[in-house]
């Protein structure tokens, strides 16, 4: 766990009409460091998530990446964005290409990187998530967790700073959760810088370096996964690891 | 059928001139369609601001008023132009409102998760639009194009009473001539059917080749 925070939000408010969904945030993400945000939905997790690379705006608070405040929209923006992955509950991966194209089409339109040397690193990549043989296919041939894991493979071809990973595994059917979260873990291993937010406590607690509790737009509890589980503080945290610990 | 035989190069002419201000009044709606379409859903305002300006204004406007102003309104500016160029212009500024709104319906059927996962691949505005977003709704958009231009093919009868040479205009000369009026009506009918029906066909056949599942 590096010392200097690579992402950085201080004092981050949000609305959603009437609705305070994100009420004074502060969080630091160190270099190389996993954090996994976890709640009961509604809780303003995802948003969070969001804010990083601003596919949601913020009203007030600061947001620094590497040390630089987020830019407005604008190239600036594009720029920050190109070195933050971001990984989809619904995979969002581009319908109309195939899984190379996928992986290629950022790092030679936004990286301008020959198309040789990004099909050579997307392989790599496809490989390395375990679908290489799948390169022509287009995503709809792929089963869920299959897509996930390109995606992944997408995010990394940027040679991204950190990954933000938006309830990745949700849209899933139970068997396919686990080759996404063993992807997961390997990122975790290698000093992936990674905020994730989720419902598999299984991931919170042996992958991640802190577990970050929100519920109603506030973090709650912002410590280490044995910390947590074995002792949660408050009582909001009790009653959430309560109701999905028990089955 | 007289009529038809014994007027074959008007009749031809007037055929020839529609095909003509359809063609480029086209190429014009398409294009600046596009543009203005890419501005309603710009992430800047005045340019939305604009694009909604432009459609609000020509798909409101009756098209011969809109000839009347550009005829009429452009040279007290200095801007003296070919009546043919004049029709063209009018015809596709009017068009390419309803084209614009066509390719932002496309753009609605596209899901949301496309332009994010574009974006946080840090592909500007143009870029998402570009390659991502207006591909996918291009499929969407075709039936309502072809509509569209249909809808323009025959908006360009308009042009011959502002003496551009066109279809309809054919009957003039032919009524003067002394020929049966519903006659000389029938073959123009078959002439816009020509333009109109070879333009079903070809939204058609580029509805069955994009219309491929993906």
């Amino acid at each position: 766990m590096a010392g200097d925070a690579l992402i950085e939000l201080r004092g981050v408010n949000k609305h959603y009409g009437a609705l305070h969904v994100l009420q004074d945030i502060d969080l630091r993400v160190g270099r190389g460091e996993v954090v996994v945000v976890i709640g009961p939905s509604g809780s303003g997790k995802s948003t969070l998530c969001r804010t990083i690379n601003r596919l949601e705006t913020i009203e007030s608070g600061t947001i620094t990446l590497d040390g630089v405040p987020l830019p407005q929209e604008g190239r600036a923006l594009a720029r920050v964005r190109a070195d933050v992955g971001m990984v989809f509950q619904s995979f969002n991966l581009f319908a109309h290409r195939t899984v190379l194209d996928n992986v290629t089409l950022a790092p030679v339109k936004v990286r301008r990187k020959r198309k040789e040397d990004a099909e050579r690193r997307a392989r790599e990549l496809l490989d390395r998530v375990g679908l290489a043989a799948h390169a022509g296919k287009y995503p709809a041939q792929l089963s869920g967790g299959q897509q996930q894991r390109v995606a992944i493979a997408r995010a990394l071809a940027m040679d991204p700073k950190a990954l933000l990973f938006d309830e990745p595994t949700s849209a899933l059917d139970p068997e396919m959760i686990n080759e996404v979260l063993e992807v997961m873990r390997q990122l975790a291993r290698e000093g992936m810088t990674m905020v994730v937010v989720t419902h598999e406590m299984g991931f919170a607690r042996y992958a991640a370096h802190r577990v970050v509790f929100m519920a109603d737009g506030r973090i709650i509890e912002d410590r280490p996964p044995e910390e947590f589980f074995a002792a949660p503080r408050s009582a909001r945290a009790r009653d959430f690891l309560a109701k999905i610990l028990k089955h | 059928m007289n009529v038809l035989l014994d007027n074959l190069a008007l009749y031809g002419d007037g055929l020839l001139g529609t095909v003509e201000l359809t063609v480029w009044s086209a190429l014009l709606a398409l294009a600046l369609g596009l543009v203005m379409a890419a501005f309603r859903v710009a992430p800047v305002r005045p340019l939305r601001a604009f694009g909604t300006a432009w459609v609000t204004v020509l798909r409101n406007t009756p098209l011969t008023l809109l000839f009347f102003a550009v005829l009429l309104g452009l040279p007290r500016f200095g801007l003296v132009l070919p009546f043919t160029l004049f029709a063209v212009l009018a015809l596709g500024c009017y068009t390419s409102a309803f084209i614009c709104e066509a390719v932002r319906a496309g753009i609605g059927t596209v899901p949301t998760g496309q332009g994010e996962a574009a974006r946080s691949l840090g592909m500007t505005f143009r870029q998402t639009l570009g390659l991502v977003v207006l591909p996918q709704a291009f499929r969407a958009v075709i039936p309502p194009l072809g509509s569209t231009l249909i809808a323009l093919a025959k908006n360009s009868a308009i042009a011959g009473s502002f003496s551009v040479t066109e279809l309809l205009g054919v009957y003039k000369p032919l009524n003067e001539l002394g020929y049966s009026i519903i006659w000389s009506f029938v073959w123009i009918a078959v002439g816009y059917l020509l333009v109109t029906l070879t333009l079903s066909a070809l939204f058609n056949a580029l509805e069955k080749h994009y219309g491929v599942a993906r």
